[in-house]
C-alpha cells in the first residue's frame, strides 16, 4: 500500500497538470465574467477532439517522432491551430449566448453554460460518436527513477502546465491586455469608465481560457493515449474542487489546487476504490468550503 | 380497435412518466422558482428516493443478489415517507454546508453530491445491488388489481379483445390515479406555502437577499428549508418512479434524465409557477417523445440520434433562457387580497 506512493504521486502530477490547465482557465473566466462556467470542463473535450483532428491532418506533412515521447513534430501546429480554433469556439459561444445575457442574473448566467455544456458535448458525441479516439498507440517505455517510473511523455506534461502557469502569469502581470483583464476583475465599472473596451477584455479572456483548455485536453489524451466526449464532465469535479481550493481569481492558486486534487486523487487509490476518485475531489471541496471558502490564496 | 387501444396505452406510460417529472419539476420549482437556489443535483435526491422506498417496500435480496441489506417489504406508503424523509437528510446536509456561501457554491456542490451517489449506487453492491439493479419492486395494490380484472375476464368470456387487452392493463390506470393524487396533493401544498407569509420571504430572498435579512428574516434558515423541501419532493418522486418501473439501475439516474431535463421542463413552463412546472413536464417530455420519433426516420445510429436530441433540447434552453426567460406561463402576480377591494 505505502510502497506505491512514489508511483502515485507522479500519476498525481501528471493528472494535476492536466487539471491546472482546466482550472487556470476557469478561474480566469470567473474572477472576470463572474460566473461559474459549467461548460469549461466540455471546452477541454473539443479542445481534445480539435487537437486530434488537426494531427491527424499535419502527421503525414511532418511525420516521426521526438525521441523517448510518443508524438512527432506534427504535434506542434496541431496544438496551436486547436488552441486558436478553441478559443475561436469559445468566442463565439460568447457572442451567442452569454453576450446577451451580460446584465442578466449571475445566476441565469450559470443555467445558460450548463446547457451550453450540454449541447457541446452532444454535439462532439453527435460528430465523434462515444468510442474513444486514440491520440497515438505508441508503447513508451517507461525510464526508472530511484523505483519510480516515469514516462517521457509525463514530465513533458508535467514541463508544459508549468510553463503555461507562468505564460499565464506574466500575460496578467506585464501586458496591456493582462492589466485590462485585472482591472475588470477588480470592478468592471470602474474598468469601463477608464477607457478599458470590456468587450474585447472579455474576448481575450474567453480566449486564453479555452485555449489552456485545449491544452489541457490535448495533454490528457497523451497521457491516457484517447479521448473521449466524457472528458470533460469528468474532470469538471476536480476543475471546481481546484479553483475553491486554490482561490478564484489567482492562476497559481489554480495550480496549487490542480497539483493538490491531483495527487489527493492518485494517492487516494492507495486506499479506496479507484472507481471513488471524483468523491475525493468533492471531499476536498466540500472540506474546504466548510473551513476556508476564500481558498488558500484567494483574497478576502 | 387495437391500434387505438395500442395508442391508448402509450398514453397511459407516457403520462406516467411524465407524472413523475412533473413531481420533480414542483420540487425545483420550490428551490428555484420560488428560492433561486441553483440546485443542479436533481437526479441525487431523485436516486436516493427511488432506492430508499425500493429498500425500505421492496423484498429482501435473492439468492441472485449482491446486495445484503434492506428489502423490509414493508406497505407503499412508508417507503413514499421513507423516500422524502432521506432525500431531506442529504439535502440538510448540502445546505448546511453550502446555504450560506454563494449560489455558485450551492451549484458546485448539488453536482458533486449526485455524482458521488451515483458513484455509490454503481460500487456499493451490498446496499444497491451496483450494475445489476435492484429488481421486484412490487407496485402497491398490483395484486388485488390483478386477480380483480382476472376473476372479471373469466366470467365473461364474450367480451371483445381491444376491451379484454385494455382491461389486462388496467393496473396502469390505477397507478396514474395515485400519481395524478400525489401531484394535486403536492400542488396545493407547494401552492399554499407560495402564498403564506413563508412563501413571500422565500420570493423576497430571490429578489433581494440582503433587503431580506434587512427586514429582519433569517435569510439561510429560510432558505435551508426550501432546499430541504424542494428535495423531499424529489425524493417522492423517486418513490413514484420506482414502484412503477419495478427496476432501478443506476443510468436512469445520470445528469441528462435526471437533472437536466428537469430543468428546461421548469423553465419551459415558467419558473415560479407550479402549473407552469406540470406543465413543462407534460410538454417537454412530450417533446422528447417526438424527437425520439423523429429522429427514428434520420439514417442515424442510436447514439448520435440521442445527441442531436440533446442538443436540440439544450438550445431551447439557451433559446428560452434569451428570449423568454419567463416561460410560457411566468410566473404569478400576487396582489394582496386587502389591495384587490
Amino acid at each position: 500500500m505505502w510502497e506505491r506512493i512514489p508511483q502515485l504521486i507522479v500519476y498525481g502530477l501528471v493528472s494535476g497538470s492536466v487539471i491546472t490547465l482546466g482550472a487556470v482557465g476557469l478561474s480566469l473566466t470567473y474572477s472576470i465574467l463572474r460566473f461559474s462556467n459549467f461548460a469549461h470542463g466540455d471546452l477541454m473535450t473539443s479542445g481534445a477532439y480539435l487537437g486530434l483532428g488537426f494531427l491527424v491532418l499535419f502527421s503525414p506533412l511532418l511525420p516521426g517522432r521526438f525521441g523517448p515521447l510518443s508524438f512527432g513534430p506534427a504535434l506542434i501546429p496541431a496544438v496551436l491551430c486547436a488552441m486558436a480554433a478553441n478559443a475561436a469556439l469559445a468566442i463565439g459561444i460568447d457572442r451567442l449566448v452569454y453576450r446577451h445575457l451580460r446584465r442578466a442574473k449571475a445566476v441565469l448566467l450559470l443555467m445558460a453554460s450548463v446547457g451550453v455544456a450540454f449541447v457541446l458535448r452532444n454535439l462532439i458525441l453527435f460528430s465523434a460518436e462515444a468510442d474513444p479516439l486514440y491520440f497515438s498507440h505508441h508503447i513508451q517505455r517507461a525510464l526508472r527513477i530511484g523505483g519510480v517510473r516515469v514516462k517521457a511523455d509525463q514530465l513533458f506534461i508535467l514541463g508544459v502546465a508549468v510553463l503555461a502557469v507562468l505564460f499565464l502569469h506574466v500575460l496578467l502581470r506585464y501586458t496591456k491586455t493582462g492589466k485590462a483583464m485585472r482591472a475588470m476583475a477588480d470592478n468592471p465599472e470602474l474598468a469601463q469608465v477608464s477607457g478599458i473596451n470590456t468587450e474585447r477584455v472579455v474576448a481575450w479572456t474567453w480566449a486564453v481560457g479555452a485555449a489552456l483548455a485545449a491544452l489541457g485536453g490535448i495533454l490528457s489524451g497523451i497521457e491516457n493515449k484517447l479521448v473521449t466526449p466524457e472528458l470533460g464532465w469528468q474532470t469538471l469535479l476536480p476543475l471546481f474542487a481546484a479553483v475553491i481550493l486554490g482561490g478564484i481569481g489567482s492562476p497559481y492558486g489554480a495550480m496549487l489546487g490542480g497539483m493538490t486534487i491531483g495527487l489527493a486523487e492518485e494517492v487516494s487509490t492507495a486506499f479506496i476504490s479507484t472507481a471513488y476518485k471524483p468523491a475525493v475531489a468533492f471531499g476536498i471541496l466540500v472540506l474546504m468550503l466548510l473551513v476556508r471558502p476564500q481558498g488558500l490564496l484567494g483574497r478576502r | 380497435m387495437d391500434v387505438l387501444v395500442g395508442i391508448l396505452n402509450y398514453l397511459l406510460f407516457f403520462s406516467i412518466t411524465a407524472g413523475v417529472y412533473a413531481v420533480l419539476a414542483l420540487g425545483l420549482n420550490v428551490q428555484w422558482g420560488y428560492t433561486g437556489l441553483f440546485n443542479i443535483g436533481v437526479a441525487g435526491f431523485y436516486a436516493v428516493g427511488a432506492y430508499t422506498s425500493a429498500l425500505v417496500s421492496g423484498p429482501p435480496p435473492g439468492a441472485l443478489d449482491w446486495r445484503v441489506f434492506g428489502g423490509w417489504g414493508l406497505p407503499f406508503p412508508m417507503g413514499f415517507a421513507a423516500a422524502g424523509v432521506v432525500a431531506a437528510l442529504v439535502a440538510l446536509l448540502i445546505g448546511w454546508i453550502t446555504i450560506r456561501l454563494k449560489e455558485d457554491y450551492l451549484a458546485i456542490a448539488t453536482i458533486g453530491i449526485a455524482e458521488v451517489l451515483r458513484l455509490i449506487i454503481k460500487n456499493e453492491a451490498w446496499l444497491t445491488n451496483g450494475v445489476w439493479g435492484l429488481k421486484n419492486i412490487p407496485s402497491p395494490w398490483f395484486q388485488p388489481v390483478q386477480s380483480g380484472v382476472t376473476a372479471f375476464l373469466a366470467a365473461r368470456p364474450q367480451l371483445p379483445g381491444w376491451l379484454v387487452s385494455l382491461l389486462k392493463g388496467a393496473y396502469s390506470w390505477v397507478y396514474l390515479g395515485l400519481l395524478a393524487a400525489v401531484i394535486l396533493a403536492l400542488y396545493f401544498l407547494v401552492e399554499r406555502a407560495l402564498r403564506s407569509p413563508w412563501g413571500r420571504v422565500l420570493r423576497a430572498i430571490r429578489e433581494d437577499e440582503v433587503a431580506a435579512a434587512a427586514q429582519g428574516k433569517n435569510v439561510a434558515a429560510f432558505k435551508l428549508q426550501a432546499f430541504v423541501l424542494g428535495s423531499a419532493i424529489m425524493g417522492l418522486a423517486g418513490s413514484l418512479y420506482a414502484h412503477y418501473a419495478r427496476y432501478l439501475s443506476v443510468e436512469k439516474f445520470e445528469p441528462l434524465y435526471g437533472t437536466f431535463i428537469v430543468w428546461v421542463m421548469l423553465v419551459a413552463g415558467g419558473a415560479g409557477n407550479n402549473k407552469g412546472a406540470i406543465l413543462g413536464a407534460f410538454l417537454i417530455w412530450g417533446l422528447w417523445a417526438g424527437t425520439d420519433f423523429l429522429t427514428g426516420y434520420l439514417p442515424l445510429s442510436d447514439v448520435r440520434a440521442s445527441a442531436l436530441r440533446v442538443v436540440l433540447i439544450g438550445v431551447l434552453l439557451v433559446g428560452i433562457l434569451l428570449v423568454r426567460p419567463r416561460g410560457i406561463l411566468g410566473e404569478e402576480k400576487f396582489v394582496s387580497r386587502l389591495f384587490k377591494g
